[in-house]
């Protein structure tokens, strides 16, 4: 009785991820969609821990751990996210998929010291078992090492490491990896099976570092998503492990929704997959750029306020800047003095503005900025011939013409932002020093662009102090 | 090569699974607007904690005295939770904002 009890549980959860995806397409339902799922994993949860029962027919045992368990890991997840600013939103995506991916790997290495310490008897170690253990390790290091030195970059705590021949080295890791778990595979009453085995689980973690550490810049949503993507087949693997229809559907929908959102980025950026994969970007930051070092101008608070309360339009273009400055608001105050004086402004959002797609949405959303002011790229291209006046705001990549113009650069072939097409552009940055992607800019040193340095928060409250005396 | 149709055969049910379930998570996403794909990424991640559900098997199996399987699981237990958790919380917090919009208008 108890056990079909927990088989209805578990389809009525399975139910509650694929609705609560679905939910999730749009605005007015995805906070719901988010509690429907968050409801049926709970009751996944605790009908597992009450009702499952071993294929020897016994209930869970050890309670106390697991409540403790559960307990330690809310109090801290729920800390860590309600902490946690905005703008420091994707690193703790990162790191909470790296956590997942980690508790994935534990689950195979505990069902692998379970089968070893039984000397591995025939029906249980099958070929098909010891390859869902051996990939749940891999998968599940790659996302838990990946994503904390995902984390890591994006914080800044981590720099952009790369030396010559990685490639090289990255695929002898990932074919030693799988060739490690053939050899293990292949004799596993062999007396070195235990070594071999966590020198998989050594050379799994080290894949993931050297995998992540050389991809800079705009790559990195790309990357995280990937890594989301990874760790929802890690999962599946542990679904399997156990014929548990409701982890492996869980962690097959996240692999399979991770991997065309993935693929949905990489094309936004256009750029193939496999290049991101195989480290290729970043690494080698060759930069013809580098020579263009040339004047720019700067323009005074005054002048740009005068320009912009005197234009018919403006666009303001939001980058990371804005994020770290945590200067939505201030723009938000900046857009209402505009728009009192007859300014129409609006926002051009680059889909991977900021670190990670729809960054700058929700931040903006914060702000409590209308939906219908801001524009996806292709809108804004449209519009910027129109436009009086662009304001950047620490963004940088996302308007970097050598993606159209340089081919020898490490974004060329990325659509951008066209905001050289409008009358005046106003670049707020805090320096002259180069982007997340260490790529010289040359739309600063054009006779259209003048720059506005400081922190975009305390320059937009001084503008918005200069509009309001003028 | 027959041991390969008798696996087949033995795991008929989770082969559907996946291939259904792949084609599920093809159509679910593609249609979801740039603006989500924030909340959305995070939201996918909170469901791949689902295997926090392994991790209570695996605890709840280990004999009382396997301190190692049991500080594993733990371990399993605790980081799994924290994704779960965290990651809906997260995703929460950054919808809140969107909601916040659609009262108000």
């Amino acid at each position: 009785m108890g056990l079909s009890i927990l088989t209805l549980i578990y389809i009525i959860a399975a139910v509650t991820f694929i609705m609560g995806l679905k939910m999730m397409s749009n605005p007015a339902s995805a906070r719901n969609g988010n509690i429907v799922a968050g409801c049926g994993m709970v009751a996944a949860i605790f009908g597992t821990i009450f009702l499952y029962r071993n294929p020897d027919g016994n209930l869970l045992n050890n309670h106390l751990w697991i409540f403790i368990g559960l307990a330690v890991g809310a109090v801290i997840g729920i800390m860590a996210a309600k902490k946690i600013k905005m703008t420091a939103m994707p690193e703790m995506v990162s790191l909470f998929n790296g956590l997942g991916g980690a508790s994935a790997t534990l689950i195979s290495v505990i069902e692998f010291n379970h089968l070893a310490d039984q000397g591995f008897p025939d029906p249980l170690s099958s070929g098909s078992t010891m390859a869902i253990i051996f990939a749940g390790i891999i998968l599940g290091n790659i996302t838990f090492s990946g994503s904390v030195v995902a984390w890591g970059k994006l914080s800044g705590k981590v720099k952009d490491f790369a030396f010559k021949g990685q490639h090289i080295i990255n695929l002898i890791l990932l074919a030693a990896c799988l060739g490690l778990a053939i050899f293990i595979g292949s004799d596993l009453h062999s007396s070195s099976t235990t070594i071999l085995f966590y020198t998989l689980f050594a050379l799994s973690l080290l894949y993931g570092i050297f995998f992540v550490l050389p991809i800079g810049g705009a790559d990195m949503p790309v990357v995280i998503s990937l890594l989301n993507s990874l760790s929802g087949l890690s999962a599946a693997c542990g679904g399997f492990l156990y014929n548990n229809k409701v982890v492996f559907t869980g962690g097959i929908l996240v692999g399979a929704a991770g991997t065309i959102l993935t693929v949905l980025m990489c094309k936004a950026m256009n750029r193939s997959l496999l290049n991101v994969l195989i480290g290729s970007f970043g690494g080698g930051a060759s930069s013809s750029a580098d020579s263009e070092d040339g004047q720019y101008k700067e323009i005074s608070l005054n002048d740009a306020a005068v320009i912009m309360s005197y234009a018919n339009k403006v666009l303001i273009v939001p980058g990371y800047g804005l994020a770290v400055a945590q200067a939505q608001h201030a723009c938000h105050e900046l857009e209402k003095l505009l728009e009192a004086k007859g300014v129409q402004v609006k926002y051009a959002i680059h889909p991977v503005a900021g670190r990670m797609p729809g960054h700058m949405n929700v931040l903006l959303a914060e702000a409590d900025v209308g939906y219908e002011k801001l524009l996806e790229m292709e809108q804004a291209n449209d519009e910027f011939s129109t436009t009086d006046v662009v304001l950047i705001l620490g963004a940088n990549d996302v308007v970097n013409p050598a993606a159209k113009l340089d081919a020898g650069s490490p974004i060329y072939g990325m659509p951008i932002l066209d905001v050289e097409l409008a009358k005046n552009v106003i670049v707020n940055k805090r320096t002259m020093k180069p982007g997340y992607a260490g790529i010289q800019n040359s739309l600063f040193f054009r006779p259209k662009t003048s720059m506005l340095f400081g922190d975009a928060k305390k320059t937009l409250q001084s503008l918005a102090e200069e509009i309001k005396a003028l | 090569m027959e041991s390969v149709f008798h696996w087949i055969s033995a795991n008929e049910q989770m082969i559907y699974i996946l291939i259904l379930v792949i084609f599920l998570g093809f159509i679910v996403i593609s249609r979801v607007p740039t603006v989500l794909h924030t909340p959305l990424m995070s939201h996918a991640n909170a469901i791949s904690g689902v295997v926090i559900i392994g991790a209570i098997i695996v605890i709840g199996r280990a004999e009382a005295d396997n301190y190692a399987a049991l500080i594993l699981g733990f371990l399993a237990v605790v980081l799994g939770t924290i994704n779960v958790v965290g990651g809906f919380v997260v995703t929460d917090r950054m919808l809140e904002m969107f909601k916040k919009k659609k009262t108000k208008k």
